[in-house]
């Protein structure tokens, strides 16, 4: 029986490529997240029973979306007995089911990037964006969700079924908006994988490593999202840029005893090269369209850093100019903070601390463990103890993460 | 003189009823409305699905805002209605960005709940699934 256990095998390698792509569309079809979701579980069924003795399918895709569909016609009737909308429902489904192998195949890419608008929808709450997401784009379960995110499966679980009731209920629909829509929606999707990113970035500095790689899967999402825009949209490249340049420094970001190492100390030599010259080629692409945001200068911040061959080798000069350019797209505090960090940089730190000390009147840097940390580094440079120790136990007072709380105390230990 | 009579109720509480009480009382408010629409006194109306299908529009600065969620401001006042038909969600929105108070205060975009059909068979879980 090695052949038919060969075909099991193969029919795991299809589940695991083509399960995402087959549900996006039974979800366009069935117009129902549950439906689809139980004809997908019987779809598969239905291949482990027939595709040993049969063979695979040519166009096993088309084979599974349209078993599926089957499967969804004969729940509906077996509900229907019960209900007259169901009924009409598995009738309509039933006419409509005579569409070629190969139309579906075209449709297919198109129904993933559905419903990842669909998931990320600004009439859904953030959570409920980030959760429906995971689930239904990248087939994490329940639990691997409320792991990532350190909350209860239950309170995932029902974050997803409101979200679902929404969808239904308000009448979300299963569209990549266009025109002047499409970018105003496409900042939402952004915003989602950044923030699964950044869980997975933060995760990995800290305590637990029990939690799925993240980061990698909003990595996977950006090329998903960036390959099926009908055209190439330089933000999404730029987003996608910047969490491959974060991503390639990953093993130098904490030495060997789980301490957090400071850009300028992390071994350059360990950083991932074919990451980096993938990001440089986003960016460069980005740039010339002239329609950039601040996710694409970000990530120009990012790989100046990242292709310098010392902190003290870095460009700053350069740096400085897409902060400003950032400024003025992105005035926050935080950008300010950087810019006058990276000013202490070029100018040295009396310069970065005439910047810097203006800003922190501003009450998001005043409680920001980060801004004193900064001020206190620039004390240092210039010999000024006292203050330097000031602004470094201020620091740790507002810092909550313990990987920095030992960190800021060995910057206080350095300084006498 | 056209008068607008605004309907509140405890979601959790009338689900703590039940689904005979929400039935029977799903046929009362069609007897009473078909009554009055009988007699011209009844311009419009209609049932909302419960606040958990609620979105919000804002326009600031020319820029349409979105968020999950009623409206809860008890700052500004209810100063109108739109009755639209509306082919989704998007669709709805698009109508409710253009209604000119949305750039001075907020727009809660709720779907309309037909009482006759379906829907009206079991009490919709709101917020009181929340707890």
């Amino acid at each position: 029986m090695a052949a038919r256990g060969d075909t099991e095998q193969q029919i795991q390698r299809i589940f695991s490529s083509e399960s995402r792509r087959v549900l996006a569309t039974l979800i366009r079809l069935l117009g129902d997240f549950d439906l689809a979701e139980d004809a997908l579980q019987d779809a598969f069924i239905a291949a482990l029973r027939q595709w040993p003795d049969e063979g695979v399918p040519d166009n096993p895709r088309a084979w599974l979306v349209s078993a599926g569909r089957f499967k969804a016609i004969d729940q509906l009737r077996r509900r229907a007995r019960y209900n007259e909308i169901l009924h009409e429902q598995a009738q309509q489904l039933e006419q409509q089911a005579t569409v070629s192998m190969e139309e579906e195949n075209a449709a297919i890419e198109d129904d993933r990037l559905r419903l990842v608008f669909t998931c990320c929808h600004p009439g859904l709450a953030r959570e409920a964006q980030v959760a429906l997401t995971l689930r239904e784009v990248c087939g994490l379960t329940t639990e691997e969700i409320a792991r990532a995110f350190l909350k209860r499966p239950s309170t995932v679980a029902q974050r997803i079924v409101r979200a679902k009731a929404k969808i239904r209920d308000a009448k979300i629909p299963y569209e990549v908006p266009e025109g002047d829509e499409l970018y105003e929606r496409l900042h939402a999707v952004l915003q989602v994988i950044y923030l699964v990113f950044n869980e997975g970035y933060l995760a990995s500095s800290g305590e637990l490593l029990l939690r799925h790689d993240l980061s990698e899967e909003a990595i996977r999402l950006a090329e998903l999202v960036l390959r099926l825009l009908p055209q190439p949209e330089p933000e999404c490249a730029g987003l996608l840029a910047l969490m491959l340049l974060h991503h390639a420094r990953r093993a130098t970001r904490m030495d060997a005893q789980g301490e957090l190492v400071l850009l300028e100390d992390q071994d350059r030599s360990q950083w991932d090269r074919e990451e980096i010259a993938r990001a440089d080629a986003l960016i460069r692409r980005a740039l010339q369209t002239q329609r950039f945001g601040p996710y694409t200068l970000q990530a120009a911040i990012a790989a100046i850093h990242a292709q310098a061959p010392s902190s003290e080798a870095t460009d700053w000069q350069e740096i400085v100019g897409l902060y400003d350019l950032l400024l003025q797209q992105m005035p926050s505090p935080v950008v300010a903070l950087n810019r006058a960090v990276a000013l202490a940089m070029r100018d040295g730190p009396r310069a970065g601390l005439a910047a810097l000390e203006p800003l922190m009147e501003d009450k998001a840097l005043a409680d920001y463990h980060l801004a004193h940390a900064a001020l206190a580094d620039m004390h240092r440079r210039l010999g000024n103890i006292a203050d330097a120790r000031r602004d470094y136990e201020r620091a740790l007072t507002l810092a909550s993460q313990p990987a920095e709380q030992r960190f800021l105390r060995q910057r206080l230990e350095a300084l006498s | 003189m056209k008068y607008l009579c605004l309907v509140y109720y405890s979601e959790a509480a009338m689900q703590e009823r039940g689904d005979d009480h929400w039935q029977s009382l799903n046929k009362e408010c069609q007897a009473y409305s078909g009554g009055l629409t009988e007699s011209g006194v009844l311009l419009e109306g209609s049932a909302l699905q419960p606040v958990s299908t609620a979105t919000t529009v804002r326009v600031r600065d020319g820029q349409v805002s979105v968020t999950d969620g009623p409206f809860a401001e008890t700052k500004e006042q209810l100063a109108g209605f739109y009755m639209i038909e509306a082919n989704d969600l998007n669709d709805a929105i698009r109508v409710a960005s253009r209604i000119p108070p949305a750039r001075y205060g907020s727009i809660e975009v709720r779907p309309a709940r037909d009482i006759y059909d379906h829907s009206s068979e079991k009490v919709p879980y709101g917020e009181a699934l929340e707890s």
